[in-house]
């Protein structure tokens, strides 16, 4: 029959614009300032540093190792390494970073420097909501902005942060072990790289 | 019952009694064709929101909806916009003709709607040869169009502009010979004479529509198929196909030449539906006698809505001919059917002598076969034989 598609068409238009005030599914569009869909856990936008505790800087995961410097495509990390050291979750001194600064104009979202670090300090963020009015300064984020707590990061990335975290309370219940086992009998042998491997 | 009714004629009567008598035509000629202008240029305004949201629900989405209060003052904001833009001139354009073009395409448009009646004692010209009128009127569309396109010194304006021409030329063809049947049962070219034609009542007070007879109604499809390509909507908007041409003849144009010519095609719009309405849908009639004591200018309005909205309808849902395919389909199909649609008509009005019984179910359907049957075999010439199914080498 001629013209049957175009009055199947035609139907097809018709329920669209009839159940566009009715059914969510013939009107998809998220009026995105008022409202906003629900984060993906895999997205991500650019980094920022975990911290642990409530202090920001004292209780900042990274070390200043510059594996993330180094590895950053285009370059938008700039770190100084602070003189004094301060004391890791396990106890262990560990260098800290005086200067971390991210150049988030710069940044491109590859997520190389979460995937880098050793000491899962720091991670993909998802916030998008980034302009500002001021093209350089504001956009050059430093480590005090940068720095968000742990909580943060579980509330993101749900499944890493658990993996991450499961293997960090680990380490320290294993140091916090041999600790006490050195410490209640110093005399007796000590399995060999035990200490070290807590210390990991 | 004729208080609301006439509403609009006394009071264009009782301003025009405030001039001398002899000044009395030229001011009720003004009055009506300000009273249009009014009209209809509103409703340019409310069928650009009307259609963005309308074609927004039927894609899934909202339309515009942040200027005021669900977006009803965008078109405020359009018109501001267009006025402030710059308004460029090619360099090498004539810069006469480039001009002209958008005035010579709106004013002929604001003609046409002379002829047309809007409602009982209402319209502003009753010509005894209306319909002939506003064709006449109707084609400076084309002249129009080809000055915007060659004036703009542009390959795609003027592609653009030789395809409008090819297609308002085929398209005017069938356009023109789908009223042919209305003006030989009418027995008239006066636009009133048409609708005073459609104006009686039968079985059960349905009115004598021309829309409820097997020619009328495949005159008023071949009509508006003829009417949409005139007026260069989708999906025979090949003339300023975006993806292909850029604008077509519009491409050199900014600023308030554009929205003139926006204008103009809707005004072009308005104008062809309004004839659909009077030529088939029995003008400001209403469907039903019991209905009659609604205002007449009230029925051709609401005709003239739901003519639009299958406007808007058909172009959310079609997508784009082909430049062969459009031409194809005028000359091989629009003018075989619309001459066979003539042939219909008077098959129809010969067996109107007819006196057995079931003569009326059996008169539709002999002239609906008689239509119907052109209509089945030309749409598989056309189409030619079907190809083999698609055979997929590389996907699944």
């Amino acid at each position: 029959m001629n013209g049957a598609g175009i009055i199947k068409g035609m139907v097809e238009t018709a329920r669209n614009f009839a159940g566009s005030y009715y059914d969510p599914q013939r009107l998809t569009t998220v009026q995105y300032p008022e409202e906003k869909l629900p984060p993906v856990e895999n997205a991500r936008t650019i980094p920022f540093l975990v911290y642990d505790g409530d202090d920001a800087m004292a209780g900042l995961r990274c070390t200043a190792c510059t594996i993330c410097e180094k590895e950053c495509p285009p370059q938008c990390i700039y770190i100084i390494k602070d003189t004094i050291k301060k004391a890791d979750y396990v106890g262990k001194l560990q260098m800290q970073p005086k200067v971390f600064d991210i150049d988030i104009s710069v940044c491109m979202s590859c997520g190389i420097c979460a995937e880098v670090c050793p000491f899962d300090a720091i991670k993909m963020d998802q916030v998008f909501e980034l302009s500002a009015r001021d093209r350089f300064a504001a956009l050059l984020l430093h480590k005090t902005q940068l720095a968000k707590p742990d909580d943060y990061f579980v509330k993101l990335h749900k499944t890493e942060a658990s993996d991450i975290n499961g293997r960090r309370e680990e380490n320290k219940r294993k140091t916090e072990a041999a600790a006490a086992a050195k410490a209640a009998a110093p005399k007796a042998p000590v399995a060999p790289g035990a200490a070290k491997e807590g210390l990991k | 019952m004729n208080g609301l009714d006439q509403v609009f004629v006394w009071l264009g009567h009782w301003l025009a009694s405030w001039f001398p008598v002899p000044a009395q035509p030229l001011v009720l000629a003004v009055l009506a064709m300000a009273g249009i202008i009014t009209v209809f240029g509103t409703c340019f305004a409310l069928t650009t929101i009307v259609e963005r949201k309308t074609l927004g629900r039927m894609q899934n989405r909202y339309g515009p909806n942040r200027v005021g209060p669900c977006g009803l003052l965008q078109p405020i904001a359009d018109a501001v916009k267009m006025l402030i833009k710059e308004d460029i001139v090619p360099f090498s354009a004539d810069k006469t003709l480039h001009y002209l073009a958008p005035l010579v395409l709106t004013v002929p448009i604001w003609l046409a709607f002379a002829v047309l009646p809007f409602g009982r004692n209402m319209s502003a010209v009753d010509l005894n040869a209306g319909i002939l009128f506003f064709f006449a009127i109707g084609s400076a569309s084309e002249l129009a169009v080809f000055m915007a396109g060659w004036s703009s010194q542009n390959k795609y304006s003027l592609v653009g502009a030789m395809r409008a021409i090819a297609q308002m030329i085929s398209y005017e063809v069938p356009l023109v010979l789908s009223t042919v049947p209305v003006l030989m049962l009418a027995g008239s070219l006066s636009l009133n004479d048409i609708v005073a034609a459609q104006g009686t009542f039968t079985y059960g007070g349905l009115a004598r529509w021309n829309a409820f007879t097997p020619w009328g109604l495949a005159g008023l499809l071949l009509f508006l198929i003829a009417a949409t390509a005139e007026s260069n909507r989708s999906p025979f908007d090949l003339p300023e196909g975006e993806s292909e041409i850029i604008a077509g003849y519009l491409t050199e144009y900014s600023g308030f030449k554009y929205a003139l010519f926006f204008l103009g095609e809707y005004l072009g719009l308005f104008a062809v539906t309004g004839l659909a309405v009077t030529l088939f849908l029995g003008g400001w009639h209403a469907p039903f006698q019991w209905l009659e004591w609604a205002p007449s200018w009230f029925w051709f309005g609401v005709k003239f809505g739901a003519l639009i909205f299958l406007f808007i309808w058909v172009r959310a849902t079609l997508p784009r001919l082909r430049l062969d395919q459009l031409l194809n389909f005028s000359w091989r199909f629009l003018v075989p059917l619309s001459l066979i649609n003539l042939l219909v008509a008077a098959v129809w009005w010969r067996t109107g002598a007819w006196k057995f019984a079931a003569e009326a179910p059996a008169r539709w359907l002999l002239c609906a076969a008689l239509i119907a049957l052109p209509f089945h075999w030309l749409g598989r010439a056309l189409r030619g034989p079907l190809p083999p199914p698609r055979k997929y080498t590389y996907a699944e």
